[in-house]
C-alpha cells in the first residue's frame, strides 16, 4: 500500500516534471552549452588554425563545460573532439556550468511548490511529506539521468560528426568506460540537484535559493579554488571535502580536460565518488528532516 | 467490587481537538481552542481576518505542528496512516500548477490522493468547470481557480470536507451554487467545516457556528441559539409610563430603552398580549414588531471589532450564548 502510494507520487511529480516548460529550456540550455563549448568552439578553432595542434599560432581558450581545456591539455585539439573522448567531454561540464543547470533544476523542483503554495494542496490529498519529498528525489533522479544521457548522446553525435567530416577512424569507449561514465555524471549532476533541493527547502522559495546557490557555484567554488587555495593551506587542505572540488576530481579521474573550469584532480577520483555520494546522501536527508519538521505555511 | 461505568462508545467526531494552541513567537495564533464536529453536520467557523482560522485548519491537516493540544481526525492524530483519506480540504485559497491545464492539475492530484482519474470527470461537474478544463490554469479567473480548488478538494469523495472561504472570488451566481453543492454535499452524509468571514453564508448554509475570536473560541452553537431569542420592538407614548408597565408585566431584567423605544426580552408570540397592556393603561402603541438579531450582530457583538475593549467583552462572554439583557 503504501509503496503503492509511492509510485503514485513519483508519476505524479514525473507529469510535473515533464509538463513544465521550464524543465525543457533548461534541458536546451544545457546541451546547447555543452555543444558549443565542447565540440564547437574548439572545432572552430581547430579551423580556424588557431588550436596548436590544428597548426595554428593560439590558443583554444579553456572557456566550456567540456573538452576546451581538454584540447589546450592533450595539445591535440581534433583528437580531443574524436569519440575516444566522449566519457570525458561529456561529464567535463558537470563540476560547474551543467551542475548550476542541474541545481537550477533542484531548486525549480522544490521550491515551485513553496512559490505557488502547492505543497498544502499536495500534503492535505493525504500522502506524507517524506512520500512527497521521496517523488521529488525519484523525479530529480530521473530528469538528472535524463540530462547526463542526453550530453552523452549529443556528444556522440558531435563527436561522430567531426570525425566523419575529418576522416579520422572511429574509437567509442567501451561500455563499461560509458557505463561508469553515465553514472559519475549522473551521481555528481544529483549532487547539485539535491543541493538545489535543499536550499529551496530550507528557505522556502525559488530566487534567493537560485541566486545563493549560484553564486556558490560559479564565484565562491572558483575564488577558493584559484585564489585562496594557492595562498592559503588549509583552504587547500578544505577544498578536498567540498562538493566542488570532489565533483572536479572525479570527473577528471575519468578523462574530463584539467583545463576545463571546476576541474582538476585534488583527490583520487574514488574518495570523490564516496564524497559527492555522501554530499548527495547528506543533502537529501537534511532536506527531507526539514521538510517534515517545519510548517507548510 | 465497585461498578465502573462503561465508556461511552461510538464512532469519534470527523473533527476533535483539544487545548489546541499555535504561537508564532510571541503570537497567539490559535490559544486552548476545543472544537468538536459532529458527523454529518455542517459547521460554520467564523471569525475576523487574523482570528486563527486558517491556523487552526492547517493543524487539523497537519500542516503546521500545534504548539499544544491534540488533533483527532475521525480519532486519528495527524501524519497517522490513512489520517486523510476521507478528508478533502482547500485551505487559505487554490494553488495549483500554472502551467497545467484543470484536468491536469486534477489528474496530479488524483495520483497524489491514490483516487481513480475516473472520478475527475465528476468533479468538474460538480463544481461547473469541466467546459474550461482543458485550459491551463495560468488563464482562469479566479473564480475558477476557486472552483478547481473545490474540486481538488472532493476528488477523494471525502466523508469531510474542510473549506476555507471557499467562495472568495465568486460572483453570486458562483457563491449560490457553492453554498447549494455544500448543503447537497451534507444531505449526502458529508461532514463539511466551513470557515468564513462571510456571515451570510455561513447564516444560510450552517447547521451549527464556533465563533473564533484572537486565537480563542468564544462562543459554539446551533446558528438559531447564536442569534438568540428574538425580542419585541415597541414604540409607545408616553415612553416612562410604558417602561414602568413593561416592567410590571415582564419584569425588569427584559426590558431596555433604546433608541426613543422598548426593547422586551420576550417571545414575540407575546405581542398581543404586550399590547394589550399597554391599550388597557392607556399608553399609545405606535408600533410593535418582532425584532430577531442578525448573525452580523452577534458576531460583532462576540469578536467586538478589532478594538481592546471589544475583545475584553469577548472574554467575558465566554462560551454559550450571549447575554444581551
Amino acid at each position: 500500500m503504501a509503496f503503492r502510494r509511492l509510485t503514485d507520487v513519483l508519476a505524479a511529480e514525473l507529469v510535473k516534471l515533464v509538463r513544465r516548460p521550464a524543465n525543457w529550456l533548461l534541458l536546451a540550455v544545457a546541451l546547447v552549452l555543452s555543444l558549443t563549448f565542447t565540440y564547437l568552439v574548439p572545432y572552430a578553432g581547430y579551423l580556424d588554425g588557431t588550436d596548436p595542434a590544428g597548426g595554428g599560432t593560439g590558443n583554444v581558450p579553456p572557456t566550456g563545460p567540456g573538452s576546451g581545456g581538454v584540447a589546450e591539455a592533450a595539445g591535440d585539439g581534433l583528437a580531443a573532439l574524436l569519440p575516444a573522448e566522449l566519457v570525458g567531454n561529456s561529464i567535463g561540464g558537470l563540476p560547474i556550468f551543467l551542475g548550476a543547470i542541474m541545481l537550477i533544476l533542484g531548486v525549480l523542483t522544490v521550491g515551485g511548490e513553496y512559490g505557488w503554495g502547492t505543497w498544502k494542496t499536495l500534503f492535505t490529498q493525504g500522502p506524507s511529506r517524506l512520500a512527497g519529498y521521496a517523488g521529488k528525489l525519484g523525479t530529480l533522479a530521473v530528469a538528472t539521468l535524463g540530462t547526463v544521457l542526453a550530453i552523452f548522446v549529443s556528444g556522440a553525435a558531435a563527436s561522430g560528426l567531426v570525425a566523419g567530416v575529418e576522416g579520422q577512424p572511429v574509437h567509442w569507449p567501451s561500455p563499461a568506460e560509458l557505463a561508469v561514465g553515465v553514472g559519475a555524471g549522473w551521481l555528481v549532476a544529483m549532487m547539485w540537484a539535491s543541493f538545489g533541493a535543499l536550499l529551496a527547502v530550507l528557505l522556502r522559495g525559488v530566487a534567493l535559493p537560485v541566486g545563493l546557490g549560484l553564486v556558490w557555484l560559479l564565484a565562491v567554488q572558483n575564488l577558493l579554488a584559484s585564489l585562496a587555495a594557492p595562498l592559503l593551506d588549509w583552504v587547500a587542505q578544505v577544498q578536498k571535502g567540498l562538493p566542488g572540488p570532489n565533483a572536479g576530481s572525479l570527473v577528471a579521474a575519468l578523462g574530463a580536460g584539467p583545463g576545463t573550469p571546476g576541474v582538476e584532480q585534488v583527490v583520487g577520483g574514488g574518495q570523490a565518488a564516496l564524497t559527492v555520494a555522501g554530499y548527495l546522501v547528506g543533502f537529501a536527508l537534511l532536506a527531507g528532516a526539514l521538510l517534515r519538521r517545519r510548517d507548510i505555511l | 467490587m465497585t461498578d465502573i461505568p462503561p465508556e461511552p462508545t461510538g464512532p469519534p467526531h470527523p473533527v476533535e481537538t483539544s487545548g489546541l494552541s499555535k504561537r508564532y513567537g510571541d503570537l497567539v495564533a490559535v490559544d486552548s481552542l476545543d472544537l468538536t464536529v459532529r458527523a454529518g453536520e455542517v459547521y460554520g467557523f467564523l471569525g475576523p481576518n487574523g482570528a486563527g482560522k486558517t491556523s487552526t485548519l492547517r493543524m487539523l491537516l497537519g500542516l503546521v505542528r500545534p504548539t499544544a493540544g491534540t488533533v483527532r481526525l475521525f480519532g486519528r492524530p495527524p501524519g497517522a496512516p490513512g489520517q486523510l483519506d476521507q478528508v478533502g480540504a482547500l485551505i487559505e485559497g487554490p494553488a495549483c500548477y500554472p502551467y497545467l491545464s484543470g484536468r491536469d492539475n486534477l489528474r496530479v492530484l488524483a495520483r497524489y490522493a491514490g483516487t481513480p482519474s475516473i472520478r475527475i470527470r465528476t468533479v468538474l461537474e460538480l463544481v461547473d468547470l469541466a467546459d474550461r478544463a482543458g485550459d491551463r490554469y495560468a488563464s482562469y479567473s479566479l473564480g475558477m481557480k476557486q472552483r478547481l480548488g473545490v474540486a481538488a478538494a472532493l476528488l477523494k469523495d471525502p466523508r469531510l470536507l474542510i473549506l476555507d472561504e471557499p467562495t472568495n472570488g465568486l460572483d453570486p451566481a458562483g457563491m449560490a451554487d457553492m453554498r447549494a453543492l455544500i448543503r447537497r454535499l451534507a444531505s449526502a452524509g458529508c461532514t463539511v467545516l466551513l470557515s468564513s468571514h462571510l456571515l451570510g453564508e455561513v447564516q444560510q448554509v450552517c447547521d451549527r457556528v464556533g465563533v473564533v475570536s484572537r486565537g480563542r473560541l468564544v462562543t459554539e452553537s446551533t446558528v438559531a441559539d447564536l442569534r438568540g431569542t428574538a425580542s419585541l420592538r415597541v414604540l409607545v407614548e408616553p415612553l416612562g409610563a410604558a417602561e414602568e408597565r413593561a416592567r410590571a408585566l415582564l419584569g425588569p431584567d427584559r426590558v431596555r430603552v433604546v433608541d426613543g423605544g422598548l426593547d422586551l426580552a420576550v417571545d414575540p408570540d407575546q405581542a398581543a398580549r404586550v399590547n394589550t397592556a399597554f391599550v388597557e393603561a392607556g399608553l399609545a402603541v405606535r408600533e410593535l414588531r418582532p425584532r430577531e438579531r442578525d448573525l452580523e450582530q452577534v458576531f460583532f457583538e462576540l469578536t467586538g471589532g478589532t478594538d481592546a475593549a471589544g475583545a475584553q467583552r469577548s472574554e467575558e462572554v465566554g462560551h454559550g450564548v450571549p447575554a444581551t439583557y
